[in-house]
């Protein structure tokens, strides 16, 4: 059968991972076959997992980096529970990896890897490629490191740089197997290389060798094709959380017409929002690297006094450190947002893995009664909404707000509808500038909102003193009065908990009533509403409600909680939002607690729910759900 | 202009107001002092009053940052703008607010436990960055509003509430400190000298930098006395040495004490007459910190007069000014940063399209 003939099978969705050393650029690959194929018009939804170590020792199990893309013709809403496809560049990646893989799925293997050293490091006592342990999977074993070599003949690159270029043969032959176009790829390397000539030439080479490999060598009976996604008219482009949350900042300081304002410190995995915003100076985006995290807060808070949209962005440890300026700015009664990209814990814990724990942090973790709002995105893409929301919130009350994105969120990426700016509501600012009579009064509130105004320094006639010392009420003069305390630490509640009158109800995904509603918040929408769709195609009696609204919850939260018989809470944490949702409602939440650093698999949820034994949905409610 | 997207130097008020004659009275806030009767903050607090009016800038400009501790309730007492915020930070809060508002003044009030101790790291960061501010920091080498622990500039051994046995703490110099943390004004002054402590409040704010000021401040009620033989005009003339930018170094009550050099080692000497030449000259601009660390060095203990005034004085780009050029050349290069530029960064370089 020559190479031209081989049949091309339309599949509507496929779960690839390519795994190898963390010096063997899988991120980088991983990005490419992305961005390639969110260009061609499938949905993509990404996990990138990769250690905390730049370099591990090369071979290690420790060092394994891991790039995991699902690809569809429909709307995916996670990066799949289980590869159909994985790409190994040596022992340990397989070692690490192929127990996720699907049941006769594809495994692709630089089989030149599989040498002596590598095999005893990843713990082999004989070559699992030859030893017929991988018999249940579609095994390709291709001699990457050596078909590269040769492919780079004419190259000047040493024998070393030469094999750093293996990562685009693998691309090339997945971009073969797949039926995916390389012009991006191509691209992409001209551009990145294009100082370098000869690395440029060898990677080309590399990326082309991959694919000439697939096309001439018998090897591989089938092609797959995953055609274009019917998704929401529009324009997209694919995005992380963290690429997403820097612009939904700059979006919302450009519709307050303000310049942002961030500083931050060097923490994984909140650094990109830094990098990201640095760019951006033309924008006025000021960004400012602090000597330490709570350094970064309160530089952000002292811009937020001289009146401009501040942001702090961290993770854990790095939150941790920041909580007594958010006490202050708490007191202040300053807008601020601050981005918590949440990472196992506690401690340094597990910077690279993802977790969602530390919601209780968020609410309760500041000395004192000291209330600020807190919200959550569910996608990468939300990130940017949920990031503009912060602003509007922190600028219409005058307070804190957390956005509580994690690992997960912050480097998976997925499609993303390009808004239009024009069309993002504008962020009203009022700084005040003129008197009606008598001496300012920084702590007089707007009856509705209960915000104080916020005069910034340079304007005559409103000379202030602001401080972390309690206030008295209106005049905002120190007051150490037993009655103002009261009066004043139940109004900073008060004003919480009166943002819920300016946020949507919770949606419910299902029905309004029924048997087991799932609840959940943050990263583990895409899990959670997967298995819920597909328990409800079963016929389960089953639904689902995601918060993105943790501090103040939406006002019907409680009557939607009351209109089922049972409530699951899967978390990435050992029940946090479950026991706050008990404190508030005295419903009986169940959990469902994951705390491996890992998302959600879609299957862990449905099981769950599976053991929970619900009912059928009655008929009438399941012609509705078909309808 | 919107405040917060500060960048050019003056504010709508600023720019219309002519300079009004401001005097004293307008820096004085309806708040009661609670200070300590005969604290050495008074002092201070009365004297950056006065020169506050002297400096060309308007009132509402003004910003006065501080810590926690005695020192820093200064802030309630000015009837300026003015921020209190937590133990140490104020450096944090005042380079957020000169970054975003480059137009504003802005002075830190800090002590020695506040400033060296919980916020030594942001003192030394705001130095080598060179963020325009003036930094006042109140050293009475003992906590007071805590009521008497030993600080980070206590002498060793010192015996105080969490000291009984006497203080193991080796002492930190502030002004030393200052040096290695690259601040372009050093100086210090003392809480009995008001002229002094006008000139050299004057000449920080007049600076384009950090200017780092510590003042000698008694605290009556836990360490009263520390600075004793320079702070009681009787004898400060032999134990003080007044820097003056270009002159020798001669002091002592007829001016018969000089400070000379041998090799790298100050030496004083005493002399009638005319100063030999051989003593030495004070030169608050050299580029090289070593003199001024010299003479931060010298010590009582040993025989030597205590410097006040201006240790050093040296021009550097400031923080605020690298970062608004770098905006300035960003626009120039890549554009104006309009919102149809932000469009486009939104949009991304790889777009698709889902038809209708």
């Amino acid at each position: 059968m020559s190479a031209k003939e081989r049949r091309i099978e339309d599949i509507d969705h496929i779960v690839i991972r390519f795994a190898g050393d963390s010096g063997d650029g899988m991120q980088l690959t991983g990005t490419q076959f992305t961005d390639t194929s969110a260009i061609l018009g499938n949905d993509i939804s990404t996990l990138p997992d990769f250690p905390a170590e730049i370099r591990a020792p090369a071979g290690s199990l420790a060092g394994v980096s891991g790039y995991q893309v699902n690809f569809s013709n429909f709307d995916i809403r996670t990066p799949g529970d289980a590869p159909n496809v994985l790409v190994v560049m040596n022992p340990a990646a397989l070692k690490t990896n192929v127990g996720d893989l699907e049941p006769g799925g594809i495994l692709i293997s630089n089989s030149d890897a599989f040498v002596a050293d590598n095999l005893r490091q990843a713990g082999y006592t004989q070559n699992p490629l030859e030893d017929g342990t991988l018999r249940n999977f579609r095994l390709y074993k291709v001699p990457i490191t050596k078909l590269v070599d040769n492919a780079l003949k004419e190259n000047p690159l040493s024998f070393r740089q030469k094999e750093r270029c293996k990562n685009f043969f693998a691309l090339g032959l997945v971009y073969w197997m797949f039926n995916r176009p390389m012009e991006s790829t191509l691209k992409w390397i001209q551009d990145k290389f294009k100082k370098n000539p000869d690395v440029l030439d060898a990677n080309t080479r590399a990326l082309n060798a991959g694919f000439y490999y697939g096309e001439t060598t018998e090897a591989f009976e089938t092609r797959y094709q995953v055609r274009k996604a019917m998704i929401a008219p529009g324009t997209y482009r694919k995005i992380t959380g963290n690429e997403a949350l820097a612009l939904g900042l700059m979006c919302a300081a450009e519709r307050a017409g303000k310049h942002l304002f961030m500083a931050g410190y060097p923490i994984t995995p909140a650094s990109d929002i830094l990098h990201e915003l640095s760019k951006h100076r033309r924008f006025g985006v000021k960004t400012f690297q602090a000597e330490d995290e709570i350094s970064a807060i309160g530089a952000a808070i002292g811009a937020a006094f001289g009146g401009a949209m501040a942001v702090t962005a961290s993770s854990g440890p790095g939150i941790a450190l920041k909580t007594e300026a958010m006490g202050l700015a708490i007191m202040l009664e300053l807008p601020l947002v601050i981005c918590n990209i949440q990472r196992g814990g506690p401690s340094t814990g597990l910077p690279t893995k993802t977790e969602q724990a530390d919601l209780l942090q968020a609410m309760f973790g500041r000395n004192s009664e000291s209330p600020l709002a807190v919200i959550a995105p569910a996608t990468p893409g939300e990130c940017f909404t949920m990031a503009f929301e912060a602003f509007r919130i922190a600028v219409k009350y005058m307070t804190p707000v957390m956005v509580l994105s994690d690992g997960y969120l912050a480097n998976g990426a997925e499609p993303w509808a390009i808004p239009k700016i024009e069309s993002l509501p504008v962020i009203p600012v009022h700084h005040p500038t003129s008197k009606t009579d008598g001496a300012f009064l920084p702590y007089q509130r707007d009856p509705g909102t209960l915000a104080r105004p916020w005069a910034v320094p340079g304007t005559a006639g409103f000379e202030h003193r602001i401080g972390g010392i309690e206030k008295a009420d209106v005049t905002g003069n120190v007051s150490y009065d037993p009655d103002n305390h009261e009066h004043m630490v139940r109004t900073r509640k008060a004003k919480i908990d009166g943002i819920a009158n300016d946020i949507p109800h919770a949606d419910i995904f299902g029905s309004p009533e029924g048997d087991l509603l799932v609840v959940g918040w943050g990263s583990t929408y895409g899990a959670i509403v997967s298995a819920v769709e597909k328990a409800r195609a079963e016929g389960l009696d089953v639904s689902a409600l995601h918060l993105r609204y943790l501090n103040p919850f939406p006002k019907n939260l409680g009557d939607a909680l009351k209109r089922f018989r049972r409530v699951l809470v899967p978390e990435m944490n050992l029940g946090q939002l479950r026991m706050l949702l008990r404190a508030e409602f005295l419903v009986d939440a169940i959990g469902l607690n994951k705390v491996k650093g890992q998302p959600f698999k879609i299957a862990e949820i449905g099981r769950k729910i599976h053991d929970l034994n619900p009912k059928q949905m009655p008929s009438a409610r399941r012609a509705a759900a078909v309808a | 202009m919107e405040p917060g997207n500060g960048g050019s130097a003056a504010t709508t008020t600023a720019a219309t107001a002519a300079p009004a004659a401001l005097t004293k009275k307008d820096f004085v806030s309806n708040q009661d002092i609670r200070w300590c009767p005969g604290c050495g903050d008074y002092a201070i607090l009365s004297s950056a009053q006065n020169v506050f009016p002297k400096l060309g800038i308007p009132r509402e400009n003004f910003v006065v940052i501080s810590g926690i501790g005695c020192s820093s309730r200064f802030p309630y007492y000015v009837n300026t703008y003015g921020f209190h915020s937590i133990h140490g930070r104020a450096p944090t809060f005042a380079t957020g607010l000169k970054l975003a508002r480059p137009d504003l003044s802005i002075w830190i009030v800090t002590g020695d436990g506040d400033g060296l101790s919980i916020g030594g790291n942001h003192l030394v960061h705001i130095m080598r960055r060179n963020v325009d501010c003036t930094i006042l920091l109140f050293n009475n080498r003992i906590y007071g509003l805590t009521k008497g622990q030993t600080s980070p500039t206590s002498e060793f051994n010192k015996k105080t509430k969490s000291t009984p046995l006497g203080s193991i703490d080796y002492p930190i110099n502030p002004i030393s400190l200052a040096l290695a943390s690259e601040a372009t004004f050093i100086a210090r002054t003392l809480d009995t000298d008001p002229k002094h402590m006008a000139r050299i409040f004057q000449q920080a704010a007049e600076h384009k930098g950090t200017s780092f000021v510590e003042i000698y401040q008694n605290c009556i009620i836990f360490n009263d006395g520390a600075f004793e033989p320079i702070s009681d005009k009787t004898t400060r003339a032999d134990n003080a040495l007044f820097l003056d930018h270009g002159r020798p170094l001669v002091y002592g009550k007829d001016s018969h004490q000089a400070i000379r050099l041998n090799g790298w080692q100050p030496e004083v000497l005493t002399f009638d007459g005319t100063p030999p030449a051989n003593v030495a000259v004070h030169d608050e601009t050299a580029v090289d910190p070593s003199w001024a660390y010299l003479l931060s060095r010298m010590d009582p203990q040993a025989g030597f007069p205590v410097p006040l005034g201006v240790f050093r004085r040296v021009t550097r780009d400031t923080y605020e000014n690298l970062m608004t050029r770098q905006i300035e050349e960003s626009r120039k290069k890549s554009g104006p940063g309009s919102a149809s530029e932000l469009q486009a960064l939104l949009t991304g370089e790889d777009t698709w399209t889902v038809p209708a």
